[in-house]
């Protein structure tokens, strides 16, 4: 009897233990994760934490301080320059190592690993755009260099002394809810970091979209529809500015309108950075400020999440002294300031990453046609682990232009492609882009700030700069490939070198400003160069957010930084404000009743501003977007694989030039429509959705756009903040959309005693646990700022520091 | 009495034994106790299940509490579909509580003092 008892009562007990210690049954091991002692309540942290302590490692050199401050801010004080870079390692991976850990798996293709086989498209396609391949490029010139390879090594060394302190239950909260544990850091993982940064900004390529798009449209059609040139752009560098002769002058091969490829194309790319990434950053004059003294502004936009890509610190050192927003999983601070000056950045935007064609001889991809010869490929094996399944082996050939992406074995989102596509991407090219933000962080003046700036290749970006002596710069600095006009921006001919790129344009003679006459200097990844630059630069820039900026800066005196705050919260739609008086006129308003009616009136007695009340951004928002398909959407309904939107710009340009503009016309219907007609059943259009809209008490801007930080698994809806009430949005400069906007909003004013201010949307700590998590969102949302403290050795017993954590070699 | 200390020994031992092994070790401790302990199975059973329910619970609403129950609501919607840390406690308790009482009866089926009667 006792046995039986026994053996029900120990096989239960086994079974519930294998129940609750695994997800063979349950979705997730509730045992381990509820066990207070280890799992997810250890995660919990206290809400009057002490981060104080004393810390030693023996790769210490010396002694050093960390001073926290009220918003977790670390301001790092290090007698050895390099244990500051190990510091910031070890406060990186205490605050942010689940986040830093992630991001690199993604930049290396290393996600199945952790989330299993819906991860295998994505490494594939990273794996094959060569991220990996360009980040070993990368850390070679990292490490050539004794300053970068020395600060790479501290860092390194202080995020695995933090993973090697934790146990079972100090684990960061994702690594027990998705199961895996922290993978050691290297100096590779920093440069697959940045590789990621250059694959957000410097990988967008709309090849295969216009290669679908001009198997359909003509080529006068593509000119009308995807133009070269914008006219409504304000450039960064202003208008007249002469350029010097250009030392190469590319040369478009015979025949290259009509030696383009024809025939299908079964490759969709599966993922494409977000073409929204972008900033807006400026500096203005001393002559143009009340001080008398220079500010620099700056907010990148960039997908927003928690955590955030940001990471707040103040590094001082003898060598220097720095403040600012880091990248977790990079040393250094990256945008912010020193005791001399202030830099920013915007990116560039340029095309750098190419197709090219390939003909391999046969199946085995071991040679391809090369300017009239079969030559050898190499092969590249990228070994996948796939969590719960066996490793998966991708064999990628790699050619003269750079890594076959596609071919029969990968497609992207189809299947497999009859051709082949090797793409030719300048961040495969090894430069060692942590040597710009090392010598920013020590820059005291503009031959500095140009000797740094120098060192950036990809991503490129247009880097602003103010000094206290006076100076204001920016430089449209990158790596860019010297291209005749229209390279690359369909997929090109791979059989010969004839389409490939002809040089780099030398960084000597990147458009540039040094103190011009206006007394400012801006960009808002608008066109960098009028028509006269002597180089092609593509054709994907928006333009709105540079005009405003540069004609609310131009009619700016006194300017306070107060005044630059209440700018980069700007809601004016300055694309409203060309395209509303177009529109109105051509809405037949006798058409409307009743609810339509209302939207009219809304719509003409908005005041152009995308506030979070707005509703007549709503309408507006919704009114446009129904005229671009009455105008569009007839003709792209007939393109394969779908199409390419126009620039907004293009549209705008188009209705303002010609109200015969081609694509008005409904090609469905026998009649010709005219822009009136279109408007009109436009907005008739959008008054149904509208109407939806309303019901859901939802016409409200900030209410209809729905702005969300997402943690960064994007699939756990309690880590995430939803329904922020903010406006903004494209076009505007507070860009914010519903989930991408400034990451980082940054104002210094360069008086004697630097008065600086920022804030992000997220919070110190990475943990959803921590009151820390999300605590600057609301500021954020609000407009508001958190003013900047550069601190010094004498104000240790200011009341803003709550903690102090000792560091020193060992043990005393 | 001897409820009593099977619960109390049930719980510092697993108290302890978790600071160094993992959360099942919940089940060796409340076996032990159990086996040690001469109770009938169900008494057994109750209170091993009720040591580990009050630890269980009584840790995380402490450690919580000093969280502010910033992460309880979270994690409540996460594992429970529902905002209620409260919940999410109970739960706590009873994940483990279940564990340790049927670990308790298995060690109460195998008592010392039978296994030497029966020697």
């Amino acid at each position: 009897m006792r046995l039986i008892s026994f053996l029900i009562s120990s096989i239960l007990t086994m079974g519930l233990i294998i129940l609750l210690n695994t997800k063979m049954v349950l979705p997730a091991p509730l045992g381990k994760l509820l066990a207070p002692q280890s799992g997810l309540w250890q995660n919990a942290d206290d809400a009057n934490e002490d981060f104080s302590g004393d810390f030693n490692f023996p790769q210490l050199k010396g002694k050093a301080s960390v001073y926290l401050d009220e918003r977790l801010v670390p301001h790092i004080f290090a007698e050895q320059e390099n244990d500051a870079y190990f510091i910031q390692g070890y406060l990186h991976a205490k605050f942010r190592l689940w986040q830093m850990d992630l991001q690199t798996r993604a930049a290396a293709g290393e996600v199945s690993e952790v989330i299993g086989e819906k991860g295998l498209a994505h490494d594939r396609e990273f794996r094959r755009l060569g991220m990996v391949y360009g980040a070993e490029n990368a850390l070679k010139e990292m490490e050539a260099n004794p300053d970068t390879k020395a600060s790479c090594d501290a860092y390194t060394a202080g995020v695995n002394a933090y993973i090697h302190s934790l146990t079972e239950s100090t684990l960061p909260f994702e690594y027990k809810l998705m199961g895996f544990k922290p993978r050691e850091w290297s100096n590779l993982r920093s440069a697959l970091f940045l590789k990621y940064m250059s694959y957000d900004l410097a990988s967008y390529e709309t090849d295969f979209e216009m290669e679908h798009a001009r198997s359909y449209f003509d080529s006068t059609d593509m000119n009308l529809l995807y133009p070269v040139f914008q006219d409504s752009a304000d450039p960064i560098i202003p208008k007249g500015t002469l350029f010097p002769e250009p030392s190469i002058h590319p040369k478009a091969p015979a025949h290259v309108d009509s030696v383009y490829l024809k025939g299908d194309i079964d490759v969709i790319e599966n993922e494409k950075p977000n073409p929204a990434n972008g900033s807006n950053n400026w500096a203005v004059s001393g002559k143009k400020t009340k001080s008398g003294f220079p500010i620099l502004c700056n907010d990148p936009h960039l997908g927003l999440n928690l955590p955030s890509l940001w990471y707040e610190i103040q590094i001082s050192t003898p060598a220097f002294n720095a403040y600012g927003v880091s990248f977790p999983g990079a040393p250094g601070v990256i945008i912010g300031y020193n005791d001399s000056c202030a830099f920013g950045f915007t990116n560039g935007g340029r095309d750098v990453r190419d197709y090219y064609e390939i003909t391999f001889k046969d199946n085995s991809r071991q040679e391809y046609w090369f300017n009239n010869e079969w030559k050898k490929t190499t092969f590249r094996i990228e070994e996948i682990k796939i969590a719960g399944k066996p490793v998966f082996y991708d064999t990628v050939a790699y050619t003269i232009f750079g890594p076959v992406m596609y071919d029969k074995s990968f497609a992207g989102k189809k299947d497999s492609s009859k051709k082949n596509y090797a793409v030719r991407w300048k961040a495969h090219d090894a430069s060692n882009e942590l040597l710009i933000f090392y010598k920013l962080n020590r820059a005291k003046n503009y031959e500095d700030y140009k000797d740094a700036c120098m060192n950036l290749e990809v991503p490129g970006q247009n880097v602003a700069f103010a000094c206290k002596n006076g100076d204001i710069a920016i430089r449209t600095q990158g790596a860019w490939p010297a291209k005749w006009t229209g390279q690359g921006d369909f997929i090109m001919p791979g059989q010969d070198s004839s389409y490939m790129w002809q040089g780099i344009i030398p960084q000597t003679e990147v458009p540039y400003q040094y103190n011009p006459e206006r007394g400012f200097i801006s960009s808002a990844n608008q066109r960098p160069v009028q028509n006269n630059y002597p180089y092609y630069l593509g054709r994907n820039y928006p333009s709105s957010r540079g005009i405003i900026i540069n004609r609310l800066l131009s009619s700016m005196e006194q300017i306070t930084p107060q005044d630059m705050m209440q700018m980069q919260n700007n809601n004016y739609n300055v694309f409203a404000e060309t395209v509303m008086p177009v529109l109105l006129k051509n809405i037949d308003a006798t058409a409307l009743t009743g609810k339509d009616q209302e939207y009219l009136n809304i719509l003409r007695n908005w005041d152009l501003r995308n506030d979070a009340d707005s509703k007549g951004a709503t309408v507006f928002f919704i009114f446009w977007n129904q005229f671009k398909t009455a105008v569009f959407g007839d003709e792209f309904a007939k393109v394969p694989n779908g199409v390419l939107s126009p620039q907004e710009s293009t549209l705008e340009e188009a209705i303002l030039r010609d109200s015969t503009y081609k694509f008005i016309d409904n090609i469905n219907t026998p009649q010709k429509e005219t822009l009136s007609d279109i408007t009109t059943q436009a907005f008739l259009a959008a008054g149904k959705e509208l109407r939806t809209i309303e019901i859901a008490k939802e016409l409200p801007w900030a209410l209809y756009k729905g702005t969300e930080i997402d943690h960064l698994t994007k699939v756990i809806p309690a880590l995430n903040r939803l329904n922020l009430p903010i406006g903004g949005g494209d076009h505007i400069i507070n860009a914010t959309k519903k989930n991408h906007g400034p990451s980082w909003r940054m104002v210094v004013s360069l008086t004697p005693q630097t008065e600086a201010y920022g804030v992000y949307p997220g919070g110190q700590s990475g943990n959803p646990g921590s009151k820390y998590y999300d605590n600057f969102i609301n500021q954020w949302v609000a407009g508001k700022y958190y003013s900047l403290w550069m601190m010094t050795k004498e104000e240790v017993n200011d009341k803003r520091i709550k903690w102090t954590m000792h560091f020193s070699p060992k043990k005393a | 009495m001897k409820f009593i200390s099977s619960l109390l020994l049930t719980a510092l031992l697993s108290y302890a034994a978790c600071l160094f092994l993992p959360w099942w070790s919940i089940a060796l401790a409340a076996f032990l106790v159990a086996f040690f302990i001469s109770q009938k199975i169900g008494w057994a059973f109750l209170s091993g299940f009720l040591a580990i329910f009050i630890l269980w619970f009584a840790l995380s609403q402490y450690i919580s509490s000093k969280n502010e129950d910033i992460l309880a609501h979270k994690v409540s919607q996460i594992i429970l579909q529902t905002d209620n840390p409260f919940m999410l406690m109970l739960v706590t308790g009873l994940v483990g509580g279940i564990v340790a009482g049927f670990a308790a009866a298995a060690g109460a089926s195998l008592q010392m003092k039978k296994i030497r009667n029966s020697v």
